[in-house]
């Protein structure tokens, strides 16, 4: 267990992130222009990590597939972005956050990691509203905050339903000011295709140019990998759909470990799928649970109604009605996290009260907030003896005004008014809290390769909380590598340019183009999606909301026999030179299919159930997860071996020093 | 339902490209366009041919990535979305839909639908932020109350998702709408003021060098928006651009 | 000349002012021709004063012609780039779907009523010119209303300004507004400028076909 040393500074839990600042080394600002370094990802954590070190005097390249960095899917961040402001005066503090964060992760996240992404927070949000980020305010004039699940205060500040993209944006401007100033040279539509080590640290990459189809070779005296989760790993999930796990798993099987790749998040509030030709599912945010209320119908035979179009929702009473969170969990009520509530719907769904024609949905119910608001604004506009109608009407605006643009997106995607009838939803893939295993400073287990955001595994345990990820990806980029990265290259500023003629680069080169090579020479027999479809599949029905040991090992040898399959027959059309999107997709799911099945094997060896991961065999007699510290406190880091079942396990004991363990109840 | 699409088909930059007749089936009305395409590409992949490149993304419309001109308007008939939030139940069997890639000089296409929008980013280049560093020792959120109207507005034009289709919708394929709704988001908030005159006219600038057309207030930007985004934005432009013009 | 017209939002101006000015002149000279229904003395005695009083002569009319040039000029610059803008047409262009007629198609109204402007000074500005200093008939304060009516006699001449006017008719309902956007303006005041512009646009050239007709249908029979 010694290969893993987590670099975690010693001394008292509030200090540790202040003492490292002041006890790493500098590289001084004539030397930092002597530097390179390649950012992969132009995502919150990418963005933010480019446009810092570009800032400090670093020379930065970035590299994105899309065709802009703004383009990244943390754009697609609704909810917002929590910061320990306590702007409300209600009892929050940095260390409330950290004690929420680690809590909500089940107790399976780094100490000195959480507590400095908590530290770091408030800094986001007044970082954000220099560069124009118009988040949300009162009628004061000053920042207005909502409340997400886990949490006991508000601290979530947001930019109506659009909250990741104002943040993208404003990452992206401060990326606009040192393009304009020459600092970052930006390769869009440009593809990681593998990492090249020299002497065992990582000295560049090689990419793909997506229009041209060229394999470049790009050097840097570092490498910073912000690439995003994994989650299309399930084919259908709320990512977008080029997002991968392409570069970070080119990192891993070049040394990087890869670490708790089971912990993935299923949100529980997402559009229900509708048909087999489903591509993606879309997210409703999180912040729709302050006001709405969730229910399933209490007698069997109602869902039946409902399912088969004979029973309206709005025609069910309120004593017909099942507000299961409400029921099970008083003291969140529909405020649980996200794991929780997930289970929850899978639970009543799986029991037989879905709602929708597929029987996997549930509702998310606005009346009663509408008329809440509608009594309140009457109140404060002074209109006495309102009528049922008026009230509706006002407290309709109310929510109109928090939640408009999501109610429009439903309608647009459900055909249904959501004013009028209750939303149907289902929990969906969302999120993924495993990654590379970084130390206390990002880097992964090889040198001078750093990893950022959702790509790394550190501050979310085994279950995220709302709004947390962009804190994560912010804190990571504009404000830790910054410090962090410098250490190590301090070391670096008399090595002069990097060669992309030396024989590490030529050998990455020939096995990107090799492979190439072999993807479009398959037998074609199938498309990518359909192996892409299988995969997930498999990994929905056995890696999903509930895991269980028979299962997991069937879904290892599934997805070992699906990738040989993948290799043998997949059909390209077109060629490599060029564009070439099935190329594209079809390089993002031969990796996926490798991680799909080191997902399994680590979802088989962690014999417990904690946060997103669920394994049946391991629950209470209510059906509550049942979590094993004594056996798996700890974080599996996995080393690659050739095949990702060979794959040999490490693991970095978390010590809980200011911290008590719990049991998680929300009840 | 049973539709014929007629789609732009071009190699890459250089060669000449024509329209193609598709006829497709068993399309049903829960499907989003652009699965109507996967469904498309999955038969042309499974016959050998090579299948329709398209411009997407986050399919849902957020990200700014997919385009198309679908019946000669950008992002489809539908109002407020975009071509992956618009659904097959807009359209009637027997359908023919047309389907082209964005038009613009300053978009060149790259490959069949796909069109090259870096003209957008080379104008935000030009000044499309607040020069602040990243340091994080920047005053406290809420030293500076806005007012919620003002706040609210820089919101409404801090929405553009920058997909193009205000240029595609244009007939004179101008940017406007885009370049003003970002100029629009800094010149609203005090934090913006500071390079207010520099902002307006370098952008603009590079509005121009790209080769985008003149604005006509047709009108027809707005309609087509998918976020919305209001003609006042580009009032708002011209005042400040007259305002630098006079001032600078 | 080259610092209006360098960026697009100058030249938007550029049009935006141009148009207002032209605009204007249009009102002012439209109260002076209604005068040949109702008060043909009235009609004589300001023609006369415009025909021949200095300011007007040398300084207002130099002032309009040049309105006139650079709206032209400018309107054709602009048509030019736009097209330039989108090299490659599309196949099917629904530009109907999100905006009017009448704002797509300034161009066509544009030219159709510059054509109408090379008639009506063939018709009375050269005329005058050369009634005046080409010929050097003396000054006449009487004449106006006769040759006015006169020039309505061929039906021809009357269709041809009817038609005209309702093409300006469709120019005016974009372009007036549309300026006002232009130089920035488009506040809690612009829907009654909306509505003023299409008031505006319907009145004035209707008055002036009413004013052709009349003087078609009343010839003046000696």
């Amino acid at each position: 267990m010694g290969i893993l040393d987590s670099k975690v500074p010693s001394g008292p839990l509030a200090e540790k992130w202040t003492k490292h600042k002041n006890d790493i080394n500098l590289v001084n600002p004539a030397n930092k222009r002597n530097i390179d370094i390649i950012v992969v990802g132009t995502g919150l954590a990418g963005g933010a990590a480019a446009a810092t070190l570009a800032e400090l005097g670093y020379n930065v390249k970035t590299f994105c597939y899309q065709d802009s960095p703004r383009r990244a899917h943390s754009i697609a961040a609704q909810g917002g972005i929590n910061a320990a402001k306590n702007y409300q005066g209600d009892g929050d503090s940095p260390y409330r956050l950290f004690y929420d964060t680690i809590k909500g992760g089940d107790y399976r996240s780094r100490e000195a990691n959480v507590y400095r992404l908590a530290e770091e927070s408030a800094n986001i949000i007044d970082q954000c509203v220099a560069q124009g980020v118009p988040f949300a305010r009162e009628y004061g004039g000053l920042l207005d905050n909502r409340s997400f699940g886990g949490v006991l205060v508000s601290r979530t500040f947001y930019a109506k339903g659009q909250t990741g993209q104002q943040l993208l944006l404003g990452c992206y401007s401060a990326m606009n000011r040192q393009i304009n100033r020459g600092k970052i040279q930006p390769f869009n539509r440009h593809e990681m295709m593998d990492l090249v080590l020299v002497d065992g640290k990582a000295r560049g990459i090689i990419a793909r140019d997506l229009i041209t189809g060229e394999i470049e070779r790009h050097s840097a005296h570092a490498v910073v990998l912000a690439t995003g989760g994994y989650g299309n790993v399930f084919f259908l999930s709320t990512n977008a759909m080029g997002s991968n796990v392409t570069a970070a798993w080119r990192a891993h099987r070049k040394g990087a470990f890869f670490a708790n790749p089971c912990f993935t998040q299923i949100h529980p509030t997402c559009i229900p799928v509708s048909g087999d030709h489903q591509s993606k599912l879309t997210l409703m945010s999180e912040s729709l649970r302050n006001d709405g209320r969730i229910w399933v119908p209490k007698r069997l035979e109602d869902a039946q109604a409902i399912r088969e179009g004979k029973l309206k929702p709005t025609q069910l009473g309120e004593e017909e009605r099942d507000y299961y969170l409400e029921r099970r969990y008083p003291a969140f009520g529909n405020l649980v996290p996200r794991d929780v509530a997930s289970r929850a719907a899978k639970e009543r769904c799986d029991a037989g009260f879905g709602v929708n024609k597929t029987g996997e949905a549930v509702y998310l119910d606005f009346a009663a907030a509408i008329q809440r608001y509608g009594k309140e604004e009457a109140l404060t506009h002074g209109i006495k003896n309102a009528d049922a109608k008026e009230i509706t009407e006002l407290g309709r605006k109310v929510v109109e005004a928090k939640y408009g643009n999501l109610f429009q997106m439903y309608e647009k995607i459900v055909d249904e008014n959501p004013y009028e009838t209750p939303m149907m939803i289902y929990p969906a893939v969302h999120y993924t809290m495993g990654g590379l295993w970084v130390d206390y400073n990002l880097q992964t287990t090889i040198e001078g390769c750093y990893c950022a955001g959702e790509a790394n595994f550190s501050d979310h345990g085994a279950n995220r909380l709302g709004a947390s990820a962009l804190m994560q990806g912010l804190a990571d980029g504009y404000f830790v590598l910054s410090y962090t990265i410098g250490d190590y290259l301090s070391n670096d500023i008399r090595t002069g340019p990097i060669p992309t003629d030396s024989k590490e680069f030529d050998a990455a080169e020939t096995a990107v183009k090799e492979r190439l090579n072999k993807l479009m020479n398959g037998s074609g027999e199938h498309s990518v999606d359909y192996y892409h479809k299988k995969l997930g599949k498999i990994m929905w029905n056995k890696c999903g909301m509930a895991r269980n040991a028979k299962e997991l090992q069937e879904a290892i040898d599934e997805i070992s026999a699906l990738r040989a399959d993948f290799w043998d027959n997949v059909k390209i059309p077109g060629k490599a030179e060029g564009m070439n999107q099935e190329l594209e997709k079809a390089g993002r799911v031969a990796d996926f299919l490798e991680l799909g099945e080191l997902f399994a094997k680590d979802a088989l060896h962690r014999n417990e159930s904690c946060g997103g991961h669920f394994r049946e065999e391991y629950q209470t007699p209510e059906g509550e997860a049942l979590r094993d510290d004594k056996n798996f406190k700890y974080v599996a880091a996995w080393e690659f071996k050739g095949e990702p079942k060979d794959a040999v396990l490490h693991k970095e004991d978390l010590k809980y020093e200011n911290i008590e363990l719990k049991t998680r109840s929300y009840k | 339902m049973n539709l014929t699409l007629k789609i732009w088909r071009q190699k890459d930059a250089q060669s000449k490209g024509q329209m193609v007749d598709y006829p497709i089936k068993g399309i049903e009305g829960d499907m989003s366009f652009l699965e109507m395409l996967d469904v498309l590409n999955e038969e042309l992949i499974n016959k050998g041919e090579e299948p329709v490149e398209f411009d997407h993304d986050c399919r849902e419309g957020i990200c700014g990535t997919c385009s198309l001109q679908i019946n000669g308007e950008p992002h489809g008939p539908d109002r407020l979305i975009t071509t992956c939030q618009l659904h097959m139940r807009k359209f009637n069997d027997g359908d023919t839909i047309v389907i082209e890639p964005f038009r613009a000089t300053a978009f060149p296409v790259i490959k069949d639908l796909i069109v090259d929008r870096s003209a957008f980013d080379r104008i935000q280049q030009a000044g499309g932020y607040i020069s602040v560093n990243t340091s994080g020792n920047t005053v406290d959120a809420n030293a500076i109350p806005i007012d919620k109207h003002t706040a609210d507005e820089a919101m409404d034009a801090a929405t553009c998702i920058g997909c193009g289709a205000c240029v595609a919708a244009c007939k004179n394929a101008s940017a406007m709408l885009f370049t003003s709704a970002k100029v629009s988001q800094f010149a609203l908030l005090p934090q913006g003021q500071v390079e207010a005159v520099d902002r307006v006219q370098n952008m603009v600038r590079q509005m121009d060098l790209e080769g985008f057309g003149n604005c006509t207030n047709t009108g027809a930007c707005e309609v087509e928006c998918p976020k919305g985004i209001s003609l006042e934005n580009i009032a708002r432009m011209n005042r400040e651009y007259l305002s630098a013009t006079v001032k600078g | 000349m080259s610092g209006l017209t360098k960026s697009s939002i100058a030249r938007k101006v550029v049009m935006a002012l141009s148009g207002l000015f032209l605009v204007f002149f249009l009102g002012q000279h439209f109260v002076i021709n209604v005068t040949s229904v109702i008060a043909p003395d009235t009609f004589n005695s300001w023609s006369h004063f415009m025909g021949y009083n200095g300011l007007v002569q040398f300084i207002l009319q130099p002032i309009l012609i040049a309105g006139v040039i650079i709206h032209f000029v400018m309107g054709i610059v602009l048509e030019l780039q736009n097209n330039k803008a989108r090299a490659i047409k599309y196949k099917k262009y629904n530009g109907g779907a999100n905006a009017s007629w009448m704002s797509r198609n300034m161009i066509i109204t544009g030219l159709v009523v510059l054509a109408f402007l090379g008639l009506h000074m063939y018709d009375f500005w050269i005329h005058e010119m050369d009634y005046k200093y080409i010929s050097g008939n003396p000054e006449d304060p009487t004449r106006y209303l006769e040759e006015t009516i006169h020039k309505f006699e061929p039906i021809w001449r009357t269709l041809l300004y009817v038609i005209s006017f309702v093409l300006l008719a469709l120019h005016l309902w974009h372009g007036f507004a549309s300026s006002f956007q232009s130089m920035g303006v488009n506040n809690k005041y612009s829907p009654a400028i909306q509505t003023f512009t299409k008031i505006y646009a319907i009145v004035i050239p209707l008055g002036f076909i009413f004013i052709a007709l009349y003087h078609h249908f009343n010839p003046i029979t000696h």
